[in-house]
Parts: structure tokens; C-alpha cells; sequence
């Protein structure tokens, strides 16, 4: 029963047969996909750490800035990507300028937040002790907003090796270029397989985040001993 | 004093906050010598906090000048002044993401010295402070509050600064774990000789760590500046009366030492002295006893009644004073041990040498 429902044929939920045939482009598609989802990370945690540390340092610029990169969040992806092809055609580009408007927002939000959760305590013994304001950023503002900062790299990551199949809409590859073979097809093999790799890509990124704060968090392990 | 003599001078420094129309601070001018330390006290409000917080330029002044080592703190750049000077707070503020070994650490790091220099300080530090030298591995959320404080003290000091502003260091430990740190910063004064500016609302606090006392009333006015002892002798007016509180008299024996009253030559005799030498000395000093002295020593004391018919006092049944002091000892100690012995005077002694006795009344009027 269940071999007749998993590997019969080209008509079942999953057949193996196709699987083996294909290594190469599952492979491939692998490869882009996490490029795309990468950079669009990459880029994405790099602008907000600029626009964070500008509403940091300039309190009143938060809000419209908030509220620009909330109306980006909103925007639906597929409008978003009809409405770049025109401008900046099919391939990467469009596809990373959609994927990294959408991480812009939660990853904003979390450096703010994290650098806002700093004891006043810890912020005023640091410039107490000399550091230049820059330094104490750096040394001491986002080493301990790290976990709200990763807890917004999960959420964006997650969000955006999803949002990565919709990009093969517009030429830049991925998992998504199957599942859309397998709509055109109505084939299931391909939408299975690409579904599933991509829900395990973004399960990866999370582990791999989760491990990552564990790392660069030695001392929110300790418990209190006394 | 003289022009240059202060290690920290305030001049006619004012500071209102934005969005306020009275003053914080108004119109301060304050001299701090060096060397030592210097308590701001006042209710809350008074502008005690903001004051030291102008001196390492945490807040800005309104108008006014402060200068730090003849030198006006505007003249270099925030940053380079604090690096110079020691900085404690009541929350400690120790970074949670760095060991203790790292937090001490923090200015000599700033200042760019080499890590094996950096790390010789911190072991000497470590011992300054008294801290167990295990304890530089571990995160600040495992230390207890205590401890938390001595490394913040630690890390204060950690560049040799001249100067240490301390803003209610103690008051947010208990109150056995406070008296121990409060002992702790005075015996390293001792040792280390800052110009400390010391912030707190305990007035006992600052009786008993501080060499001078600047009272402040809120909106930052100066009511009274002088030494712990000059205020409670002759508080300038009312407010700085009733900031000092009750028992003022008390307070003071806290302060004045036993040398700091005449002594009087007490209800002794030499060991071959008569029992008529001895009970004309018992009359003087209205006692039924009398001390018995060989030499400088003391031997200790007779009852009146077991006297009788001997030929000399070093003869009778000799008990041994409980009620003893040293000329080091506090007045307040010393009546202490004079109402808790139920005599009327104590001993004193130094190195076993007799001094003389202190009664009741010469602490009276050692108050006075």
C-alpha cells in the first residue's frame, strides 16, 4: 500500500525513479536556493544594521523609518515582483531586491529592540569608563543584544528560504523552479521534493542561528551560582 | 584655601535640565582636596547625583566651570577625562557579556596597554579589593551583589586614576554585606589615598566614611561643607540639622577617639601605697575600688572593703579590669563599654602602658 502510494509511478505523491534521475538539478537548485536566501540575509541584516544604528543614534528618524520599511513588509510578493521585472528584469537582482525588502523590517526591529533592552546600568558605567560612543556600540550595545538580534535572523530566515520558491517566478532559480514544473506538469514529484527541501533548508538556517547564539552567548548560559 | 590646592574645584556650577525651569544644581562652587574623600548628601532631588555626574562629564553643566587637576574638564574630550577618572555606580553596571577578569580590565584595555600588562594589573587589583582570584573566570550574574561591587570597585581602579566618583555604591546591598564594603573602602583609601567623591542619602554613611561633608538641599544648594565633626558640632541651620538627625551627640563619640579627650590620672594607686593612701583616692573619684599599679603596669583592682587592716594595697585580692580601652578607641565604644561593665569609667591602656581612665563625665565633655 504505502509503496503503491510513494513509488509506483509518475502519478504518485513521490517517485523515487524521478528523484534518482534528477540529482544533479535537485542539486543545483539546492545550490541557488541558498544563494538566494544567503545574500538576501547578507544584505538584508547589513542594511538594517545601518538604518538601526541611524534610528539609534538619532531617536526621531525610528518612526519613519519603521514605517517605510512596514509598507515594504506589506507589500504582497508576487505585486512586488510583477511590479520590478519591468524596471530591473528577470534573474538575481529583482529577486534579491524583494527578498531583502521583506527581512528589512523584523531584522530593524530586533537590533533596535536589543540594543534598547541593555540595562541604562551597563550603558552608563560604559561611556563612565571612557568608551567613544562608536566603541561602546560595538563592544557592548550589540555583543549584548545578540540574542534579540539572532531571535530576528531566525524569524527572517525562516520567512525568506520560503519566499525563495516564489523568486523562480522571475528567472532567479531555486526550489521553486521545481514546484512550479510540478504545477505546470501537475506532476507531483518535483512540487514534494522542492516543498520539502526548502521546509528543511529553513529548519537548517534556524539550527544553524540557534547554534550561532548559543556560541556567541557564553554567558547567558552559566546559572547563577552563590 | 588656596587657588590650585583643590584636586577637584567646582565654580558657580549650574545645571537645568531641558523641559525644567527650576535648577538641579544652583550656583555650586565647591572645593574637593586631594587625598580625600568627599561625601555629597542630601535628600533626593538635591542634585547630589547630577553634580558628580558633571564632574566626569556624564551630564553637562548649564553654566559654571569644573576643574579636574588645574585643568577645565571641557579642555579634552569626554572620553579621554573618564578614562582618568574612576567611575561606581549603584547598579554596578558590570558588562554581563565579559568575565570578571575582562571587566577589570576595561580601561587599561581602552587606554591601549599590552595584554600581559593588563593582566598583571588585574591580578593586583584582585588582591586590592579582596576578591577570590577564582572568581575572575566567571560571567558577573554568578558573583553575588557583594562581590558584584567589589569588582565594580576593582574596575574603577583599574588604570590607577587619581580620581573616584562613587554614586551610591552600597546602597543596594544588605546591610551586613554594606558595613563590610564601607570597611573595605576605607582601609583601601588607606592604602590608595584618591580624591574620592562619594554620593549617598545615608548621612551615617557619610559620617563614617567621609573626611568632609557637603550637605545639599534640593535644587542643588549648598547648605553646609566641612568636615563630619564640624557639622555635628555646629550644624550652619536648621536643614542641615534636621538632615543630620537625632542623636547628634552620639554620632559625634562616633567620630572623636578617647585621645581626643583629656584623660583623667584615674582611681589608682601604686602596689605600696596605704589603705589610707587608697580610700583618700576613692573618695576623689567618689569609687568604691581603686586600681593597683606596679610601675606603668596595671594590676588590677581592689574592693574598699577588703582593704582593712592590710599594710599595703598590693596585698589585697586583685581583680582584673573588664572595662578597658585604647586611645584609639571611639568615645561611642568607650561609653559603650562603661554602661555595658556598669562602672563609671573606663581603663585606658596602650601596649599594656596605664594611660589613664576616661569616666562618664569627660566624654560629656569631650562632646560638648
Amino acid at each position: 500500500m504505502t509503496r503503491a502510494v510513494l513509488a509506483a509511478d509518475a502519478k504518485s505523491f513521490l517517485w523515487w525513479d524521478w528523484v534518482d534521475d534528477h540529482y544533479d538539478e535537485i542539486w543545483q537548485r539546492t545550490l541557488e536556493h541558498l544563494r538566494l536566501a544567503g545574500l538576501a540575509l547578507v544584505i538584508g541584516f547589513a542594511i538594517s544594521l545601518v538604518l538601526a544604528l541611524v534610528a539609534l543614534r538619532f531617536r526621531r528618524t525610528y518612526a519613519p523609518i519603521t514605517w517605510v520599511t512596514g509598507i515594504l513588509y506589506t507589500i504582497p510578493s508576487l505585486a512586488l515582483f510583477a511590479f520590478l521585472v519591468p524596471i530591473t528584469g528577470l534573474g538575481t537582482l529583482t529577486a534579491e531586491i524583494g527578498l531583502v525588502g521583506y527581512t528589512l523590517l523584523i531584522l530593524l526591529r530586533n537590533i533596535v529592540a536589543g540594543v534598547d533592552g541593555v540595562p541604562a546600568s551597563v550603558k552608563e558605567a560604559a561611556d563612565g569608563m571612557g568608551y567613544t560612543s562608536w566603541r561602546r556600540v560595538g563592544a557592548v550595545d550589540l555583543r549584548l543584544a545578540t540574542p534579540t538580534i539572532i531571535a530576528g535572523l531566525r524569524i527572517a530566515a525562516v520567512t525568506t528560504v520560503g519566499l525563495v520558491t516564489i523568486t523562480a517566478l522571475v528567472g532567479a532559480g531555486g526550489y521553486g523552479v521545481l514546484i512550479d514544473d510540478g504545477l505546470s506538469r501537475r506532476f507531483n514529484t518535483p512540487i514534494v521534493v522542492g516543498a520539502t527541501l526548502s521546509i528543511a533548508m529553513a529548519v537548517a538556517f534556524d539550527l544553524t542561528l540557534l547554534g550561532t547564539e548559543r556560541a556567541l552567548t557564553p554567558w547567558a548560559r552559566r546559572s547563577r551560582r552563590r | 584655601m588656596v587657588a590650585g590646592d583643590a584636586a577637584i574645584r567646582l565654580e558657580a556650577v549650574t545645571k537645568v535640565f531641558p523641559g525644567s525651569t527650576a535648577a538641579a544644581v544652583n550656583e555650586l562652587s565647591l572645593d574637593v582636596p586631594p587625598g580625600t574623600l568627599t561625601a555629597l548628601v542630601g535628600p533626593s532631588g538635591c542634585g547630589k547625583t547630577t553634580t558628580l555626574k558633571m564632574i566626569n562629564r556624564l551630564i553637562e553643566p548649564t553654566s559654571g566651570r569644573i576643574v579636574v587637576d588645574g585643568t577645565d574638564v571641557r579642555d579634552r574630550p569626554a572620553h579621554e577625562l573618564r578614562r582618568d577618572i574612576g567611575y561606581v555606580i549603584q547598579q554596578v553596571g558590570l558588562f554581563p557579556h565579559q568575565t570578571v577578569a575582562t571587566n577589570i580590565g576595561t580601561v587599561p584595555r581602552l587606554l591601549g596597554w599590552d595584554k600581559q600588562r593588563v593582566r598583571d594589573r588585574v591580578a593586583e587589583l584582585v588582591e586590592l579589593v579582596g576578591l577570590d582570584e577564582r572568581l575572575l573566570r566567571r560571567y558577573p550574574s554568578e558573583l553575588s551583589g557583594g562581590q558584584q561591587q567589589r569588582v565594580g570597585v576593582a574596575r574603577a581602579l583599574a588604570a590607577d586614576p587619581p580620581i573616584l566618583l562613587m554614586d551610591e555604591p552600597y546602597s543596594a546591598v544588605d546591610p551586613i554585606v554594606r558595613v563590610h564594603l564601607q570597611d573595605e573602602l576605607l582601609r583601601l583609601q588607606d592604602l590608595v589615598q584618591k580624591t574620592i567623591v562619594f554620593v549617598t542619602h545615608d548621612i551615617d554613611e557619610a559620617i563614617k566614611l567621609a573626611d568632609r561633608i557637603a550637605i545639599l538641599a534640593v535644587g542643588g544648594v549648598l547648605e553646609q561643607y566641612g568636615a563630619p565633626e564640624e557639622l555635628l558640632r555646629r550644624p550652619a541651620n536648621e536643614f542641615v540639622e534636621q538632615f543630620l538627625g537625632r542623636e547628634r551627640g552620639l554620632k559625634r563619640m562616633a567620630l572623636l577617639k578617647v585621645s581626643d579627650v583629656p584623660l583623667s590620672p584615674g582611681a589608682v594607686v601604686p602596689a605600696e601605697a596605704t589603705p589610707a593612701e587608697a580610700k583618700e583616692v576613692m573618695g576623689r573619684f567618689g569609687v568604691d575600688w581603686v586600681g593597683v599599679l606596679e610601675g606603668d603596669r596595671l594590676r588590677g583592682w581592689a574592693a574598699a572593703g577588703d582593704l582593712d587592716g592590710l599594710e599595703r594595697v598590693g596585698d589585697a585580692p586583685l581583680e582584673r579590669f573588664v572595662s578597658w580601652v585604647t586611645p584609639g578607641t571611639a568615645l561611642r565604644e568607650a561609653l559603650d563599654t562603661i554602661v555595658t561593665t556598669r562602672t563609671r569609667a573606663a581603663v585606658v591602656l596602650e601596649d599594656d602602658r596605664y594611660l589613664g581612665m576616661v569616666f562618664i563625665e569627660q566624654i560629656a565633655e569631650g562632646v560638648e
